[in-house]
C-alpha cells in the first residue's frame, strides 16, 4: 500500500516545491584549481570574530593558524592555501547589506603546501574532550548553514549527556546537492566523522536522517555505515524543511524540542553530514575546515554541479568556472528557500557557504503581493504550527506584541508560509521585521531598564549617603555638645566647688 | 566578473503557482455543474438571472474600484467579485425578477465586501448577506419557488421568452408553476396545526438528483456532493466544516425526530431540501468569514449545522443556511482567538512542553 503510507506518513507540515537538484547532484564532483587570491573572511561562524595573527607578508603554509578564536563560542581561521599574506583589510560581506568587513587575503604561491599536520591515530582511546579540543582547533564549525562552533556543542552534548546523534543528511532546500555529493562520494569519511562525535559527546547510537530523494547518497551511506551497527541509515520523507533539527528530531525519534530548550535536552544532538566530514578530516588527517564543498546550480548557469573548492575563493571565479549561459537575474548565497540574496559577485564563499544559485530571469521573477484571502494554507505548511496570517495581519498595522502573541518568536523563518502563499505576501519578511524590531525594542527595554535601575541605586546611594552625613553631622554635634557639657561639667563643677570654697570661705 | 544585482529581495526566492484567480476558478468549476444542471432544470430565465447576478456584483467592485482611484480590472480578475455574484445567483428563487438579481450583486460586493476593505476584509459572506438583505426586504419574490421545468420540456420557456419573464416578472399564465419548498410547506402546515403525518403525503417531493422546486443550484445535491469532493481533492477545502455542518444538521435532526416524528421533520428532507449542501460545500467554507485553524472549523460548521436546524424547526422562517453562517461569521474571530493549533515544543496552551530532565 505505497499510496496508503504515503498518506499516511508524510508530515503534517512543509511543502513540496520542485528540488531542482538533478543534474547538478548527479554531475560528479570537480575540483576547483586553485585560485590566485583568497579572502578569508574573521567571522565565518557564530559567536566572536577571530583575531588575526599574522602579518602582511608572512609566508603561511596550507592549513597554518591565520587568526584565532576570541571568546567562549567562536572559531580560528585557517589559510585555506599556501602563499604570502596581501593583506589584513576589508571585503565585502555576503549579506545583502554589502557591508565590508574584515578579511586576510592570501596571493598564492601556486604550490599548495600544506602545513605540518598531527593526525590522531586511535581516535577512540583518548578522551572525548581532546576530539573536542581539535575540532575547536581545526575550526570546525555547522557546515548545515547555522556556522555554530561544533566543540561547543560537543562539550553540551557531553554535559546534557546525550544519548543520539543525528546526523542531519535531509539537504531539503530545492537546488542544493553538497549534502548529497559528500555523502555520494565521500560517505567513508561522513561514516567515521559520526562515530568521532558519537565518541566526543559519549552517544550510543546515531541516526543518519536522509531524504528519500537522495537514493544514491541512501545506498552509499549504508555501505560505509555496514561495519558499524550503532549508526543507522534511515530514509525520510522528502519534504521541506526536513533538514530543520526540530522537524528532522521529531521525524527520526518521535520527540519535539520544547519550545525553550535546546536539542540535547531532549537527549538528542544534530550534526551535518557535511560537519562530520570535517570532524573526521580534523581528527584522522589533521586537517583545519579550509575546504568544502559548494553547489553552484540555477537556470543562468551552463554546467551546474559540485565544486571542491578553497575557502575564501571570489563567488565570480566559482560562477566564470562552472560558465554562465546568460547573466544572473538574482544571485543567492544558500538554497532558494532561506538562502541570501547576494548584490554582487565580489564575494569569497565562507565556512556555511552550501551553494551558490545563479537565477534566469524565470526563476527570479517575483510575483505582485496581493491581500490576504485568509485560505489558511500557510498555517497549514508551518512547521511549527503557528498562525502565519493571524502574525502578518497584526504585523501589518504595526501590532508587534499582538504578533509575538502569536508565538512569532517560535518562527524558524523557513519560508514555508510565504512558499504556499497563493497571493505572494512576502511573510518571511514581515516576521523578520518583526523579530528585529522586537529585538531592538528589548534591547533598548534592557538598556532602559539598566539605566533605571543604575539611577536608582544612585539616587538610593545620594539619599544614604546624605543620610549618612547628616547623622555623622548630627552624631558629630552631638558628641560636641556632649563634649561641650563635659567641658563644662568640670568647670561648672569647679566653679560650683569654686563657689563652695568661697561659700565656705565666706 | 563583476555585475550588481539590484535591489534584495526577501527569501523564499522560490513560490507556488497557485493564486487568488486560481483558487477561485476552481471553485466555479466545480461549482459548475450544479449550476448547469439548475439552468437546464429551471430554464433560460435562471440563466439570464445568473448572468445579470454576476453582472451587477462585478459592476458593484469595479465602481467601489474605481471610487478609491484603483485599477479594477486587475482585481476583477482574480475572480471574486464573479464568484461572490455566482453563489448569490445559484441562492435565489430560479425565476426572480431582473432587479432582484442586480440589487442583490450590488449590494453583495459593495456593502457586504468593498464596504469592509475588500478581498479578505469582509467579515460576513458577501453573498449570504445580500441574500439575507433580500429575503427581509422583498419576501415574496425571494419565496416564489418554481417547480421544474426542464429547458427543453413543453411548456418550458424559450431564449426570448425566458429573458422576457426576467425582466417583466412572470406571466399570470404561468403562475400555477409555482410551488412551496418542502421545508416552507411543511413549516406552514404545521403552524396550521397539520402534523407531518397528514401533510407528507402532499409535500413536494424530495430528490438526490435535484428535480424539486428550491433555488437556482441548490437542488442537485449530487452535483454539489460532487464539487465538494473535487475541491477537497484538490485542497482547496478541508473536510472540516462541510462534515461538521451536516452533522450539526443532521443529529439534532435525527433526535428530535425520534422524539416526534408527527413535529420534526427527518434528517432526509433536512439534508436534501433547502440550502444545507451547497451553504456546507460551498457557503460556509469561504475563507475570509470562516476560522482557520482545524477546531475552530469544526465549531464552526457544526454551529451553522446547529443554528439551520433551529432556525428551520423553531424560528420563523422555513429556511436558515444564510441567517446560520451569518451568525458564525460573526464567531469567526473569537473562534480563531480561542482554538489555535497547537505550537511545536508547546502544549495547547502554549507554553513550553516540560523536559525530562
Amino acid at each position: 500500500m505505497g499510496f496508503l503510507d504515503h498518506f499516511l506518513k508524510a508530515p503534517s507540515w512543509g511543502v513540496h516545491p520542485a528540488d531542482h537538484k538533478r543534474p547538478a547532484a548527479d554531475a560528479p564532483l570537480r575540483i576547483f584549481p586553485s585560485p590566485a587570491r583568497v579572502f578569508m573572511p574573521l567571522h565565518q561562524h557564530v559567536g566572536g570574530v577571530a583575531r588575526p595573527i599574522v602579518l602582511v607578508g608572512q609566508k603561511v603554509r596550507k592549513g597554518e593558524l591565520i587568526a584565532e578564536a576570541q571568546g567562549n563560542i567562536s572559531a580560528p581561521i585557517h589559510a585555506p592555501l599556501s602563499g604570502t599574506i596581501a593583506a589584513v583589510g576589508e571585503v565585502t560581506a555576503p549579506h545583502p547589506s554589502g557591508l565590508p568587513f574584515k578579511a586576510i587575503t592570501i596571493d598564492s604561491d601556486g604550490r599548495n603546501l600544506w602545513a605540518d599536520v598531527e593526525p590522531l591515530a586511535d581516535p577512540f582511546s583518548v578522551a572525548p574532550e581532546e576530539i573536542a579540543r581539535r575540532s575547536a582547533q581545526a575550526g570546525v564549525v555547522g557546515l548545515g548553514g547555522a556556522t555554530f562552533p561544533s566543540a561547543v556543542k560537543f562539550a553540551l552534548g557531553k554535559r546534557l549527556k546525550v544519548e543520539t546523534l543525528i546526523v542531519n543528511g535531509g539537504e531539503c532546500e530545492p537546488y542544493l546537492s553538497s549534502d548529497d555529493r559528500i555523502m555520494r562520494d565521500f560517505a567513508d569519511q561522513v561514516v567515521d566523522g559520526a562515530r568521532l562525535v558519537m565518541h566526543a559527546i559519549g552517544a550510543k547510537d546515531a541516526l543518519v536522517g536522509i531524504e528519500d530523494n537522495k537514493p544514491e547518497a541512501i545506498a552509499a551511506m549504508r555501505v560505509a555505515a555496514a561495519p558499524y551497527p550503532e549508526v543507522k541509515i534511515c530514509p525520510v520523507p522528502a519534504r521541506y524543511p526536513m533538514g530543520s533539527d526540530k522537524q528532522l528530531i521529531q521525524t527520526l525519534t518521535g520527540k519535539e524540542v520544547p519550545s525553550d530548550a535546546r536539542a540535547a535536552e531532549v537527549g538528542v544532538l544534530v550534526h551535518n553530514v557535511s560537519t562530520c566530514a570535517a570532524v573526521h578530516k580534523a581528527i584522522r588527517l589533521g586537517q583545519p575546515l579550509v575546504e568544502r564543498i559548494v553547489t553552484l546550480n540555477g537556470g543562468a548557469i551552463a554546467a551546474p554541479g559540485n565544486i571542491y573548492a578553497p575557502l575564501g575563493t571570489m563567488i565570480g571565479e566559482l560562477l566564470a568556472f562552472v560558465g554562465m549561459k546568460e547573466a544572473p537575474s538574482r544571485l543567492i548565497l544558500g538554497g532558494p528557500m532561506m538562502g541570501t540574496p547576494l548584490l554582487h559577485d565580489r564575494i569569497p564563499i565562507v565556512k556555511g557557504a552550501s551553494g551558490i544559485l545563479a537565477f534566469n530571469a524565470a526563476e527570479a521573477f517575483v510575483p505582485e503581493a496581493g491581500p490576504c484571502i485568509r485560505c489558511g494554507n500557510c498555517s497549514k505548511a508551518c512547521p511549527m504550527g503557528l498562525l502565519p496570517l493571524e502574525m502578518a495581519a497584526r504585523i501589518r498595522i504595526g501590532d508587534l506584541e499582538g504578533a509575538a502573541a502569536f508565538a512569532l518568536s517560535d518562527c524558524i523563518s523557513c519560508g514555508c508560509c510565504a512558499y504556499v502563499c497563493p497571493s505572494h505576501i512576502p511573510l518571511v519578511q514581515y516576521f523578520s521585521h518583526a523579530k528585529g524590531e522586537l529585538t531592538a525594542a528589548e534591547r533598548s527595554r534592557l538598556r532602559t531598564d539598566a539605566t533605571k535601575r543604575l539611577a536608582e541605586a544612585k539616587a538610593a546611594r545620594i539619599e544614604r549617603e546624605n543620610r549618612e552625613k547628616a547623622e555623622a553631622a548630627a552624631r558629630r554635634k552631638a558628641e560636641r555638645e556632649a563634649a561641650k557639657a563635659a567641658a563644662a561639667q568640670p568647670g561648672s563643677a569647679a566653679s560650683a566647688a569654686v563657689e563652695k570654697t568661697e561659700g565656705a570661705s565666706a | 566578473m563583476s555585475h550588481a544585482y539590484g535591489m534584495p529581495v526577501a527569501a523564499p526566492h522560490t513560490t507556488t503557482t497557485n493564486s487568488p484567480g486560481r483558487i477561485m476558478l476552481l471553485v466555479m468549476m466545480a461549482l459548475a455543474p450544479a449550476t448547469l444542471y439548475g439552468f437546464w432544470l429551471y430554464g433560460w430565465p435562471a440563466f439570464y438571472l445568473w448572468l445579470i447576478t454576476i453582472m451587477a456584483a462585478m459592476f458593484g467592485e469595479a465602481f467601489c474600484l474605481r471610487w478609491q482611484n484603483r485599477q479594477a480590472w486587475a482585481v476583477l480578475l482574480d475572480g471574486s467579485a464573479v464568484l461572490t455574484g455566482w453563489l448569490l445567483a445559484v441562492s435565489l428563487p430560479p425565476w426572480a425578477p431582473w432587479w432582484i438579481g442586480v440589487f442583490g450583486g450590488l449590494f453583495a460586493t459593495m456593502l457586504g465586501k468593498q464596504a469592509f476593505g475588500g478581498l479578505g476584509q469582509n467579515l460576513f459572506n458577501p453573498a449570504m448577506v445580500a441574500r439575507v438583505a433580500l429575503l427581509i426586504s422583498f419576501p415574496v419574490q425571494m419565496t416564489a419557488w418554481m417547480g421544474p421545468v426542464p429547458i427543453f420540456s413543453p411548456g418550458a420557456p424559450g431564449s426570448f421568452e425566458g429573458l422576457l419573464i426576467i425582466l417583466r416578472g412572470m406571466p399570470s399564465g404561468l403562475d400555477g408553476l409555482t410551488s412551496a419548498t418542502l421545508l416552507g410547506y411543511a413549516k406552514t402546515e404545521l403552524s396550521r396545526g397539520v402534523d407531518l403525518f397528514q401533510s407528507t403525503p402532499h409535500m413536494p417531493v424530495l430528490s438526490f438528483f435535484g428535480n424539486r422546486p428550491g433555488s437556482l443550484g441548490e437542488t442537485a445535491a449530487w452535483l454539489i456532493l460532487a464539487g465538494g469532493a473535487a475541491m477537497m481533492a484538490l485542497r482547496i477545502i478541508t473536510w472540516h466544516i462541510p462534515l461538521s455542518m451536516l452533522a450539526g444538521i443532521t443529529i439534532p435532526a435525527a433526535i428530535m425526530h425520534a422524539i416526534d416524528p408527527g413535529r420534526y421533520l427527518d434528517i432526509g428532507p433536512h439534508l436534501l431540501s433547502g440550502g444545507a449542501m451547497l451553504g456546507a460545500f460551498f457557503i460556509a467554507t469561504d475563507y475570509v468569514t470562516s476560522p482557520n485553524a482545524p477546531r475552530g472549523q469544526l465549531i464552526f460548521g457544526f454551529g451553522c449545522g446547529l443554528l439551520t436546524y433551529i432556525i428551520r424547526t423553531w424560528a420563523g422562517y422555513p429556511e436558515g443556511v444564510a441567517f446560520a453562517v451569518l451568525l458564525m461569521n460573526s464567531m469567526t474571530p473569537i473562534l480563531d482567538t480561542y482554538f489555535k493549533p497547537r505550537i511545536y515544543g508547546r502544549d495547547s496552551r502554549g507554553r513550553p512542553l516540560q523536559t525530562a530532565n
